[in-house]
């Protein structure tokens, strides 16, 4: 579980986050969403320390990261997966290897268990027989698949996302989003992804908070994103008309 | 910004990439393909930009020696000690401060905006000591063989003239490059292309480490790189030669 309390960040005069609290569960996917712009990746750089917050904090399962020290936070750092939107697949080193990369550098294992734990990821996420590729080789879909594998290689216990499905085919998305969905009741991992593609939000928002301008506007589930009477919400869920004709349908029906 | 936070930021970074290796094992892994990329990759280019340097010295010493009274073997010394105290310290610096610098730049500019090192320091990897600490001392290992190989075939390019043209005879010019030999020379410039070769490895990697935007940006990143190795080699240059010729 991560607990968000009272986050804010500022660059210079421009407030980005003004006051967020919330709580991320462990075992589910927990989703922000929002307008691009609207606070979300600056809200995952503060939540996985890459930016630092101007005042409030943040608890991994009550373990509050400001109090923690230099050698507390490269521990935690082991116990974090990310995915990045452009998939941050090392060039230099092949799909394998990418994957081993976390494993050489913190795990105590053999050589030749690494490398069957990363064979192991790789299959996991469905990608046999491209061991020895170049990520510069593989298909998007592919890549962000690889760097799936090597966010899970080293168990962690928190998986973040950075708008896993962008620049991918609807198809792929819908696959990437499922096996987000499964590797995080697989491993019991506290999931938070960055979005604002809709077709993710109602495959797998179990929690979402909704951010408009750095505040948190809304919070809720799937269920209740349609039925909810927050004006600001509803512009951004009801920006297509898909979703629009559909919801109208449903309440008909 | 300004001139006092770039040497902060530098210092800074310079800190965090002399720091004791996570893995040793991978260290020593990424220092041999750093040799291998940023200095035997450079031998070629040295063999060509050396070899006709040392011709065109040759030709031009002759050229505009007019005093008779001057020997002719004085060709050969001339182009030797060029060779040694500028040409193959200095200048060929100056030259792999546009190869290897933008090198470096462009290939760790592209890793920071394509998030790659983001990625890394979210790991708890110290990407700094990762990344650049091997292109340092890869670089700085094996450029006094560039510079030894650049003398060699400096000297080689002169005696090809005196083979090839009737300006001088090869045994005069033979006489010459072994006349009056002072060693300090070659631990001169060795000590200088050692200090050029850190600046060029750590000045380059500071820009492409703090590299951010798009694609345009990482070429503004490795100009930078090259600009600024250049002009504090050559400032380094009078330092040096000051404290080590006087």
């Amino acid at each position: 579980m991560i607990r968000l309390e009272d986050i804010h960040k500022s660059f210079d005069q421009n407030e980005v986050l003004k006051g967020i609290s919330t709580v991320f569960e462990t075992g589910k996917t927990n989703l922000i969403i929002g307008q691009s712009g609207s606070g979300k990746t600056v809200l995952l750089k503060c939540i996985i320390g890459l930016l630092e917050p101007d005042s409030g904090d943040i608890l991994y399962d009550n373990r509050r990261f400001a109090e923690m020290g230099q050698k507390e936070r490269t521990n935690l750092r082991s116990e974090l997966g990310m995915l990045f939107q452009g998939s941050a697949l090392f060039d230099s080193l092949t799909v394998e290897e990418n994957v081993l990369f976390p494993l050489r550098m913190f795990s105590e294992l053999n050589n030749k268990d690494k490398v069957k734990r990363a064979r192991y990821c790789l299959d996991r996420v469905g990608l046999k027989d491209i061991y020895s590729q170049f990520p510069s080789e593989i298909s998007g879909g592919m890549q962000k698949r690889a760097a799936i594998a090597r966010a899970i290689s080293l168990n962690p216990k928190y998986l973040f996302c950075d708008e896993p499905n962008s620049g991918l085919d609807p198809l792929t998305s819908i696959k990437i989003d499922e096996l987000i969905m499964d590797i995080t009741k697989e491993y019991k991992m506290t999931t938070i992804i960055n979005t604002h593609d809709m077709n993710s939000v109602v495959t797998m928002g179990e929690k979402i908070i909704f951010i408009y301008q750095g505040d948190k506007e809304w919070e809720g589930c799937k269920e209740d994103l349609f039925y909810a009477k927050n004006e600001k919400l509803n512009e951004f869920v009801f920006a297509s008309k898909f979703f629009q004709k559909n919801t109208e349908n449903a309440f008909k029906e | 910004m300004n001139l006092l936070e770039h040497v902060g930021r530098y210092s800074i970074l310079m800190y965090q990439t002399f720091s004791l290796p996570q893995k040793w094992k991978l260290f020593f892994k990424q220092t041999v393909k750093e040799v291998e990329k940023l200095g035997a990759n450079s031998l070629p280019i040295t063999f060509i930009i050396s070899l006709f340097m040392g011709a065109v010295m040759t030709m031009q010493t002759q050229m505009n020696i007019e005093n008779p009274l001057l020997p002719s073997y004085t060709v050969g010394l001339v182009t030797r000690d060029t060779l040694l105290l500028e040409f193959c310290s200095s200048i060929l610096c100056l030259i792999l401060a546009g190869k290897v610098g933008s090198n470096i730049a462009s290939e760790i500019g592209t890793m920071r905006i394509s998030e790659q090192i983001d990625a890394m320091d979210i790991m708890g990897v110290n990407s700094a000591n990762y990344i650049i600490l091997p292109k340092i001392t890869g670089f700085v290992l094996f450029i006094p063989l560039l510079v030894i190989w650049s003398m060699f075939c400096g000297l080689i390019g002169g005696y090809f003239i005196s083979l090839m043209t009737d300006l001088i005879t090869p045994a005069t010019y033979i006489y010459g490059i072994q006349y009056w030999f002072i060693p300090w020379y070659v631990y001169y410039s060795l000590i200088k292309s050692v200090i050029f070769a850190f600046i060029i490895a750590s000045v380059s990697s500071y820009y492409g480490y703090y590299a951010y935007g798009g694609a345009l940006d990482v070429g503004k990143a490795s100009t930078n790189a090259v600009v600024n190795s250049s002009i504090l080699i050559l400032m380094l240059n009078v330092i040096l030669t000051k404290i080590l010729l006087s």
